[in-house]
C-alpha cells in the first residue's frame, strides 16, 4: 500500500466532507461498540481474561526467540517449511519463489493485513502471478482498486450502493441492491477462482509453537477454501503472532472474538498443521510459513515493546472517536486507528507518520477496551517525545510551547501573563461574554466561540478575598 | 454540616486551582473552596502554583514537564491532600512519578503527591463526607464524563451522587456520555476540524436530552462544549458541577453574559 500518512490533515479533512463515508462511519460507531459491550457483559470474568492475555503476551515477548524456534522445529516436523524474512522485500521474494516453483498463474488470498504491509498484490501482479482476494470485503476492494480502511472489516468505508455499482460494472450482470443476491454473485465468481488457483495465501492470527500450526479465524469460510484447495499453502505472518500452546491460543481466541465483533467465537477457526498426510482427505501438498520481522524485533526492549501484544482485534479503532470521525484511509497506510498510530511510525518512519500519534485527544477509550491492555495513549506520547527530540514538531508550535513552559516555571511572571491575558480576553468578549474570532486562535474560533474569562484571575481575587477576611478579623 | 468521622475536621488541603480556572472561571475555584470548607477542611492556595504541565507532557517535551512537575511538587509540600476541580490536571499529578528516575529525590516526593491528589468530586465523596448539601437548582441537567477523570481516576458516580443531593435537580443522561468531546488540549488547535466533528456529536447528544444545563468537571471540555453550543446558537447553559453543588449559580454560565443570565432566568 502506498504511503499517504504525511497527508493526514488533508485526507482527514476530505473524509469529514465525504457524506457517503460519514454515513458508513455512523454505522460502524453504532455497531461494533454495542456488540462488544453486550459480549463483555455476558462474561463476568472478561477482565480477568484481559489480565491473563496481557501477562501471557508479556511472557511470550520475553521468550520470543525460544517460541519461534520451537514453532519452526514443529513446522518442519509436520513436513512444512519456514522462511524467515527480515523485511518486506525478503518476504515478497520468498513468496514469489514459492509461486514460481509451483508454476502458479493465479493465487487465491485470504484476508491478510501483513500482505498489505509488504505490498504483496502489486508485486505478484508485476511478476506475472494474479492474486485473487477471497474475503468478500477484500474482493470488493480489489475490484475497485481500493484498499482496506479497517483491519477486520476492510470495506467498512463503503455503502451497499458502492458494492452494487462495482459488481454491476465488473461482473457484467444486472445491478442488484439485494445483499443476499450480491453475496451469491460474489460466491459464484469466486468458486471458479478457488478451483483454478495453484497457490493459496493466507495470514495467521496465531502460530502455535507446540504443534507448528497456524490458525486463521474468519466469518465467511473463504479461508478454508483458500488453504485447502490449492496445491500449495503459504502463510504470511509476523513474528509476534507466536503462542506457546493450543490452550494459550484459545485464551486469545476468546478475547479476540468478543473484542472484535462481540461474538463468543468466530464462525470458522481453521488450523493448518503441515501439508496433507496420506490419510488426509484433502489439504495442500506443500505448506510454507513466511515469518516476517519488518522492524518488530527492534521494538523488543524499547519503549514500544507493549505494542507487540496486539492481537489485531480492532476494538481500539472501533471505539476511537477520531477514527469514527475520519475513517481508516485518512491515516494513509495499512494500520489505522490507535494501534496504527503506534505501529505505523515504527514501520514507515515517524518522519512520515508524525501526524498519527499526534491526532489523538488521549481520551483513553482505546486502552480501556484493548483485550491485552496495551497503553496506547502512553505509546503515542512516546512517539511525540521522539518527534520533539528530533525537532520534527512544527517550529511555531515548539516556540509557543517553550515560551509557555518558561513562564510556567516562574510563578510571578506567570501570574502577570495570566492576569493580562484574562483582562485582554475579557475585553474582547465584551458584553457577549464570548469571542467569535481570535486572530491567534483560529483553530478554535473557526468552529466555536471562545468563552471569555469572568474577569480578574482566581489568584488575584483570592488574594483580595484573603485581605478582606484578615481586615474583618482584625476589626 | 458534619464531616465524616474518618477525617479530622481540620484536614489540611492545598487547593490546586488549575490554569484554566485561574484565567477563565475563578468562580469554580471559589465554589470548590466553599465545598471543601463545608466538608471541614482547612484550605490553602499555595501562591507558587502555576500549571500541571500537561501541555508540555502531551507534546513530548519531557524536560519542561519535569521542571514544571518539580515546582508543583514543591508548592504542595506538606499538605495532607491536594484537591483540584479537574480530573485532567489531577490525573497529570498522578503521572509525575513516571517522570523521575527512582534515585531522583523528586521521585518519592512525586509518589507522595500522587497519593494525596484528588479530583474535587471524588475527594468530597471518597475521602471526606460532605453531609447534606444546602443547594438548590431548578431544572433538568445532563452530565459529560470527561475522559481523564473517568478513565484515569474513576470519576463517574461521585458527581452524580453529589448532584442527587441538590434540591430540584433532575439528571437526564445523554447518549455516549463517556465519549470524548474533542477538546484534548492542543489537539483542538492542531486538528480543529476533527475536534469540531467530535464536539458537534457531543453537543447533539447533550441537546437531545432536552436538558437546560450541561455539566461537567473539567473546564477545558466545558469551554469547548460551551463554545460550540454558543456558535450553534443554543441556549443550553454550560457549568462546572461544583457551581451547582456550592449553590453558586449567580454568575453567567460559561460563554454567556449577564444579559443571557437574565434572559435564561426569565425563560425557564
Ligand atoms: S491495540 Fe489492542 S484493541 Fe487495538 S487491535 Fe491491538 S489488541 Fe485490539
Amino acid at each position: 500500500m502506498q504511503i499517504h500518512s504525511p497527508e493526514f490533515k488533508q485526507r482527514a479533512g476530505d473524509a469529514l466532507d465525504n457524506a457517503n463515508l460519514q454515513r458508513a462511519l455512523g454505522n460502524l460507531r453504532d455497531g461494533f461498540p454495542q456488540k462488544r459491550a453486550a459480549a463483555v457483559a455476558r462474561m463476568p470474568e472478561f477482565e480477568q481474561l484481559r489480565n491473563e492475555g496481557r501477562d501471557l503476551k508479556n511472557h511470550i515477548l520475553a521468550n520470543l526467540d525460544f517460541y519461534l524456534e520451537q514453532f519452526e522445529d514443529n513446522v518442519i516436523k509436520q513436513g512444512g517449511q519456514v522462511h524467515w524474512a527480515r523485511d518486506g522485500e525478503e518476504a515478497r521474494r520468498a513468496i514469489l519463489e514459492i509461486c514460481r516453483n509451483a508454476g502458479a498463474k493465479t493465487v487465491t488470498k485470504g484476508k491478510s493485513m501483513v500482505s498489505e504491509e509488504i505490498n504483496l498484490n502489486d508485486y505478484l501482479e508485476a511478476n506475472g502471478v494474479k492474486p485473487v482476494e477471497t474475503d468478500l470485503g477484500e474482493y470488493i476492494l480489489q475490484l475497485r482498486e481500493d484498499h482496506p480502511s479497517h483491519i477486520i472489516a476492510p470495506a467498512i468505508h463503503l455503502n451497499l450502493d458502492d458494492v452494487s455499482d462495482i459488481f454491476h460494472k465488473k461482473h457484467n450482470r444486472p445491478r442488484s441492491e439485494d445483499p443476499a443476491e450480491l453475496m451469491q454473485e460474489a460466491r459464484e465468481m469466486l468458486r471458479k477462482q478457488f478451483v483454478a488457483a495453484d497457490v493459496g495465501i493466507t495470514g495467521a492470527n496465531f502460530c502455535v509453537a507446540e504443534t507448528g500450526s497456524t490458525i486463521i479465524v474468519t466469518n465467511e469460510g473463504n479461508g478454508d477454501l483458500t488453504q485447502t484447495l490449492p496445491r500449495v499453502h503459504v502463510v504470511i505472518t509476523t513474528i509476534e503472532k507466536v503462542v506457546p500452546t493450543l490452550e494459550d491460543m484459545t485464551l486469545f481466541l476468546r478475547l479476540l472474538a468478543r473484542s472484535a465483533t462481540g461474538q463468543e467465537f468466530t464462525v470458522y477457526n481453521t488450523l493448518s498443521s503441515g501439508p496433507r498426510r496420506p490419510e488426509d482427505q484433502d489439504g495442500p501438498e506443500e505448506f510454507h510459513v513466511v515469518l516476517l520481522d519488518n522492524g518488530r524485533s527492534e521494538m523488543i526492549g524499547s519503549e514500544f515493546q507493549e505494542m507487540l501484544r496486539c492481537i489485531r482485534c480492532s476494538a481500539c479503532m472501533n471505539h476511537c472517536p477520531v477514527y469514527g470521525a475520519i475513517g481508516g484511509h485518512a491515516y494513509g497506510w495499512v494500520y489505522p486507528g490507535p494501534m496504527g498510530s503506534v505501529l505505523t511510525p515504527k514501520l514507515i518512519g515517524v518522519d512520515k507518520a508524525g501526524h498519527l500519534p499526534n491526532a489523538s485527544t488521549f481520551c483513553g477509550k482505546c486502552e480501556s477496551v484493548c483485550p491485552v491492555k496495551i497503553p496506547l495513549p502512553k505509546l503515542m506520547r512516546h512517539w511525540r517525545e521522539r518527534e520533539f527530540e528530533r525537532h520534527l514538531s512544527p517550529k511555531g508550535f515548539r516556540f509557543g510551547l517553550g515560551t509557555w513552559a518558561w513562564f510556567a516555571r516562574r510563578p510571578g511572571l506567570y501570574r502577570w501573563v495570566s492576569r493580562s491575558s484574562s483582562w485582554f480576553l475579557k475585553r474582547l468578549g465584551g458584553k457577549q461574554g464570548r469571542i467569535r474570532s481570535l486572530p491567534l486562535g483560529k483553530g478554535w474560533t473557526a468552529w466555536r466561540d471562545m468563552p471569555a474569562p469572568q474577569g480578574s484571575t482566581f489568584m488575584d481575587q483570592w488574594k483580595r478575598h484573603q485581605q478582606t477576611q484578615q481586615q474583618k478579623n482584625k476589626g | 454540616m458534619t464531616a465524616s468521622s474518618t477525617t479530622p475536621p481540620t484536614a489540611k488541603v492545598g487547593f490546586f486551582v488549575t490554569c484554566l480556572v485561574d484565567m477563565f472561571r475563578p468562580s469554580v475555584g471559589f465554589a470548590s473552596i466553599k465545598l471543601l470548607e463545608l466538608a471541614g477542611c482547612e484550605v490553602e492556595v499555595p501562591e507558587t502554583q502555576t500549571c500541571c504541565g500537561q501541555p508540555a507532557y502531551n507534546s513530548g517535551d519531557r524536560n519542561s514537564t519535569r521542571a514544571i512537575a518539580e515546582s508543583v511538587i514543591d508548592a504542595f509540600d506538606g499538605f495532607e491532600y491536594v484537591v483540584g476541580p479537574s480530573g485532567s490536571c489531577i490525573g497529570m499529578l498522578h503521572q509525575y512519578p513516571d517522570l523521575f528516575e527512582p534515585d531522583n529525590p523528586y521521585f518519592e516526593r512525586a509518589r507522595s503527591l500522587a497519593g494525596r491528589a484528588y479530583e474535587i468530586t471524588s475527594f468530597l465523596t471518597d475521602v471526606v463526607g460532605l453531609g447534606t448539601l444546602q443547594a438548590r437548582f431548578e431544572g433538568l441537567v445532563t452530565y459529560h464524563d470527561s475522559c481523564a477523570g473517568l478513565r484515569e481516576l474513576g470519576v463517574k458516580t461521585q458527581p452524580r451522587q453529589l448532584l442527587s443531593q441538590v434540591d430540584g435537580v433532575e439528571l437526564a443522561e445523554m447518549n455516549e456520555a463517556e465519549t470524548c468531546c474533542g477538546f484534548g488540549g492542543t489537539f483542538c488547535i492542531k486538528y480543529p476540524d476533527i475536534s469540531n466533528r467530535m464536539v458537534s456529536n457531543k453537543t447533539a447528544n447533550a441537546q437531545a436530552t432536552g436538558a437546560a444545563v450541561l455539566l461537567g468537571g473539567d473546564l477545558g471540555c466545558l469551554l469547548n462544549m460551551a463554545g460550540k453550543l454558543k456558535r450553534e446558537g443554543s441556549t443550553m447553559e454550560v457549568r462546572h458541577v461544583v457551581e451547582l453543588l456550592a449553590n453558586m449559580t449567580d454568575q453567567p454560565a460559561i460563554g454567556e453574559s449577564a444579559a443571557d443570565l437574565a434572559y435564561n432566568a426569565g425563560g425557564h
